[in-house]
């Protein structure tokens, strides 16, 4: 079976966020996700992996193989680490060039990240960025394999 | 603590709250409840329609107009630094400073008294408890000058160490800048004692006044303090202005700080010469509608009357301590004996941005986070709190909301 687009994955979240009617059901289910997300062996919790949004840390650190992006979080703040979580669903196991160029409107369309996206208060920009950033230096390692 | 089961009703709270109308808006569907107050107060009608007042009927630039709008401006101006001057027991009306707010009046003091002053070797004292904007000033002015930022710490219960504090001082300590009330723990400091302590040494003194102005009666000449900073938004005006008092003597032999026009008397490509105080550290036009709103602020605080919003403010707080003491696994940071209006806590477990975003869900406005008093959650070994801060508009039923919401954020979250 081959792997779901970034796209495909996006509409499978928000067509779970559309059966929640209330905001409880929506931040029991990132909590959960939280909760679930493996844990970050602590070797990889390091100053170098921190993301720091204003008041939640989160370790992101991503690694690169077949062609693809894999990546791996964690968070100080569970809410913050359902959202991440979310994020590595969408986005780990594609290929550069999908990284870079998703747009991920699930984000908005799910209808709870108005003010979370917004605020300095997490890092949930940064994470995308970085998730991004990430994405761009794999393809510049592609491009030179592809070379040699 | 037993808790108390009501309070008592030392103000007429539901009048008061007609007279805030952001009060009436609902926020996620639920009905606002604002426990954030310490970051910035909400407005009276009477304070938004002065803005709208100035600008419809008689807006014109200050001090240099001789037409009627540009006078009723400057009157109007003019007439907040008098009611400023009352409200802090000032001694001239010349020594208020109009600023953007308490940060700039710290930086207008680090780099007009300080540049002056301040030579390598030289102390600053400041403590553990202090706010960002009275941290950082006095490091830039540190470290340009070679002098150094001594500490005075602060307790398990979040009060400073007064022994601490008189074994610092010394010969070198040019300056002692220190908040009456700290934003994060709501402890009340012993300004006033400090302030003799650090005279006796020869050092100047700065107030922080950002949290203390709204809630303490302030008087300049009886603290006998050199510097007095603090800013309108926490006292139910605008956001955009604020006050620096300084002792006139003070602020005359003084350098300037900004340049440019209103705080000139003569300029000439050879030499310009200053305007006298307050002009002086006013260049440029200010800040005239919140200006003259804050006025209408400060009438108003004085009109409910200070004391009277203190015991309503404190009944608050003992009664929001005691139910949050009954939540198991809380802890409060900051246990002074000398606190108002702000309690600060975390939950074992739990991120505090976690529960701001549920309650914030709930229609509950509290703050999380560090509240620009990171070397304070160091202190503490935490990387924030959430922190619920009262206002006069604040009920009891409020509470009761919060602590419902922070019992079911604790079911979601745990
Ligand atoms: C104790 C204290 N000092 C300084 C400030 C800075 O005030 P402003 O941002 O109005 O300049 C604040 C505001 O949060 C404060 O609480």
């Amino acid at each position: 079976m081959s792997k779901k687009s970034i796209i495909e994955t996006e509409q499978e979240i928000i067509d779970d966020f559309s059966l929640f009617d209330s905001w409880e059901d929506k931040y029991e289910y990132i909590i959960d996700l939280g909760k679930k997300l493996p844990l970050l062996e602590e070797q990889y919790k390091t100053e170098e992996n921190k993301i720091k949004g204003c008041q939640s840390t989160v370790w992101l650190v991503a690694s690169y193989r077949d062609g693809k992006v894999f990546f791996k979080a964690d968070s100080d703040a569970v809410i913050v680490k359902g959202l991440v979580s979310m994020l590595i669903t969408v986005l780990s196991g594609h290929q550069p060039d999908e990284i870079i160029a998703a747009k991920l409107d699930f984000i908005r369309e799910i209808g709870m990240f108005t003010h979370l996206a917004q605020t300095r208060s997490n890092g949930l920009l940064a994470m995308i960025k970085q998730m991004k950033n990430y994405a761009i230096a794999y393809k510049t390692i592609q491009g030179i394999e592809q070379k040699q | 603590m037993k808790a108390p089961n009501s309070i008592p009703q030392v103000l007429d709270v539901t009048s008061i709250r007609n007279q805030f109308p952001i009060l009436n808006r609902r926020v996620k569907e639920k009905p606002l409840v604002y426990l954030d107050n310490a970051a910035t107060s909400q407005k009276p009608r009477s304070v938004i329609d002065a803005i709208s007042d100035y600008y419809t009927n008689y807006n014109a630039n200050i001090h240099r107009g001789i037409h009627t709008l540009a006078e009723e401006a400057t009157m109007a101006y003019e007439a907040t630094r008098h009611t400023v001057q009352e409200f802090i027991g000032a001694a001239f009306p010349e020594e208020i400073i109009f600023t953007r707010g308490t940060t700039e009046g710290i930086n207008l003091v680090a780099y007009t008294w300080g540049r002056q002053h301040i030579i390598p070797g030289d102390e600053i004292l400041i403590s553990a408890m202090e706010h960002h904007s009275n941290i950082v000033p006095w490091q830039i002015l540190c470290e340009e000058k070679d002098a150094v930022l001594k500490i005075i710490p602060v307790n398990d219960h979040g009060e400073l160490s007064m022994d601490a504090y008189l074994e610092l001082l010394n010969e070198r300590t040019k300056l002692v800048s220190i908040v009456q009330v700290s934003n994060a723990l709501g402890t009340v400091n012993p300004v006033k004692e400090m302030i003799s302590a650090a005279h006796k040494t020869g050092a100047r003194v700065l107030v922080d006044g950002a949290q203390s102005a709204v809630h303490l009666d302030i008087d300049v000449q009886d603290l006998d303090c050199d510097f007095f900073a603090f800013s309108a938004h926490k006292v139910y005006g605008p956001t955009g202005i604020g006050v620096l008092y300084g002792k006139k003597e003070l602020l005359d032999s003084m350098p300037v700080f900004q340049g440019g026009g209103e705080m000139i008397k003569e300029v000439t490509f050879e030499k310009t010469t200053y305007n006298d105080l307050p002009y002086k550290y006013e260049a440029g036009t200010p800040n005239i509608a919140d200006t003259i709103a804050f006025k209408t602020a400060l009438d108003f605080v004085k009109e409910i009357g200070k004391a009277s919003i203190r015991e309503h403010e404190n009944n608050l707080l003992d009664y929001a301590t005691a139910q949050l003491q009954q939540i198991p696994g809380l802890r409060i940071i900051g246990e002074a004996r000398e606190k108002v209006s702000l309690v600060s806590f975390v939950i074992k477990g739990i991120h505090p941005q976690d529960i701001g975003i549920i309650l914030d869900n709930m229609g509950i406005a509290v703050r999380t986070g560090h509240h620009c008093t990171q070397p304070l959650m160091k202190r503490f070994g935490i990387s924030g709190t959430v922190r619920a801060s009262f206002a006069l508009y604040n009920t009891r039923e409020e509470i009761d909301t919060l602590i419902n919401g922070l019992q079911k954020a604790i079911k979601m979250l745990l």
